[in-house]
C-alpha cells in the first residue's frame, strides 16, 4: 500500500514525540488503542489557565499512518482552545493525510486521543 | 454460519484442539475439489465453497481470540471490522511500557533472558483476562457479552505484544 507524501513526511519527522512531566498540574493525557491491530496512542496537552493549549506531544506505537494521525494532532491543537480543539474530526485528519480506507481508523484513534485528553482536563476542571 | 455445527463441536471456548484437527481432515477430504474432477460445474463450483468455509471455520476454530469472537457471534454480538477504541488508561500505560522495553531488548546485557522474561510476564498477564473471558462467555446476558467483548480486546493487545517479542527475537537470532 502506498502512503500518501504527508503521511511519509510525519513519518519520517514526527512532530513532538515526546512526554511532559506528568506531575505538571497544567498536563492532561488521552491514552488511546485500537485493539483491532494493537495499535497504542498517547497524546499530551499542556493547557493554561485560559484554555488554550500551549503545547502538546505524543508517542505512538503503530503503523505509519497512525504515527502520522498523533503528529499532525500535535500540531493543529497547538494555541488552540480546549472547544476548538474538541472539534477536530477524524475526517479531517484522514483528508489532510489522504489515508485510505483500510487506515480510517487510525484518524479515528488520534481524534479518540484527543477527546480522553479533554476528558481529563474537563474532569479537572469540574473538581 | 455456526462453525461449531460445522465441526459437530458443542459451542463452547474449550475446543479439543486434536478432535478438531481430525474433523477438518476429514471435512476436508469429503469435499475435495479433486473428488470432483467429473462433476458438473455447479457441484466443483460447491466443493470450492465448502473447502474454503470449513478452511475459514478451522482457522477461527483453532485461534483462541478468534474462537471467541465467533462465539459472540452467535450470541449476536458482532466484533469483526469493529474500530472501537479501547480506553483503560491503566491497561495502555502497561502496553505502552511493554512496548519500551521491546525496544530495549537488544541493548540489554542478557537479551535472550529478558525475552524469556517478558514472555513469562506477557502469559501472566494474559491469564486471568482469559479465565475472566471464559466465564463471561458462559453467561446469556448482554451486559457480560459487552464484558467479554472488552477482555477479547485486551487479549487481541497482548497477541500484539507476543507477534512484537517473536519478531524481535527472530531479529536477534536469525
Amino acid at each position: 500500500m502506498a502512503y500518501s507524501e504527508k503521511v511519509i513526511d510525519h513519518y519520517e519527522n514526527p512532530r513532538n514525540v515526546g512526554s511532559f512531566d506528568k506531575n505538571d498540574s497544567s498536563v492532561v493525557t488521552g491514552m488511546v488503542g485500537a485493539p483491532a491491530c494493537g495499535d497504542v496512542m498517547k497524546l499530551q496537552l499542556r493547557i493554561n489557565d485560559k484554555g488554550i493549549i500551549e503545547d502538546a506531544k505524543f508517542k505512538t506505537y503503530g503503523c505509519g499512518s497512525a504515527i502520522a494521525s498523533s503528529s499532525l494532532v500535535t500540531e493543529w491543537v497547538k494555541g488552540k482552545t480546549v472547544a476548538e480543539a474538541g472539534a477536530i474530526k477524524n475526517t479531517d485528519i484522514a483528508e489532510e493525510l489522504a489515508l485510505p480506507p483500510v487506515k480510517i481508523h487510525c484518524s479515528i484513534l488520534a481524534e479518540d486521543a484527543i477527546r480522553a485528553a479533554l476528558d481529563e482536563y474537563k474532569s479537572k476542571q469540574s473538581k | 454460519m455456526n462453525y461449531f455445527e460445522l465441526f459437530s463441536l458443542s459451542p463452547s471456548f474449550d475446543v479439543d484442539t486434536a478432535i478438531l484437527a481430525e474433523r477438518y481432515r476429514d471435512l476436508q477430504r469429503a469435499v475435495h475439489p479433486d473428488k470432483f474432477a467429473n462433476a458438473s460445474e455447479q457441484d466443483k463450483r460447491l466443493s470450492v465453497q465448502r473447502t474454503a468455509q470449513i478452511n475459514d471455520a478451522f482457522q477461527t476454530l483453532k485461534n483462541p481470540i478468534q474462537r471467541a469472537e465467533h462465539l459472540l457471534a452467535l450470541k449476536g454480538l458482532e466484533l469483526s471490522h469493529e474500530s472501537t477504541t479501547l480506553k483503560d488508561t491503566q491497561f495502555l500505560m502497561q502496553q505502552m511500557e511493554w512496548r519500551e522495553s521491546l525496544e530495549e531488548v537488544s541493548d540489554s546485557d542478557d537479551p535472550e533472558a529478558e525475552i524469556e522474561a517478558l514472555y513469562a510476564s506477557f502469559e501472566a498477564f494474559a491469564k486471568p483476562i482469559t479465565a475472566a473471558l471464559k466465564v463471561l462467555l458462559l453467561s446469556d446476558l448482554v451486559a457480560e457479552h459487552l464484558q467479554a467483548a472488552e477482555q477479547i480486546r485486551k487479549l487481541k493487545f497482548m497477541a500484539k505484544l507476543q507477534d512484537e517479542l517473536a519478531r524481535v527475537e527472530d531479529a536477534l537470532f536469525d
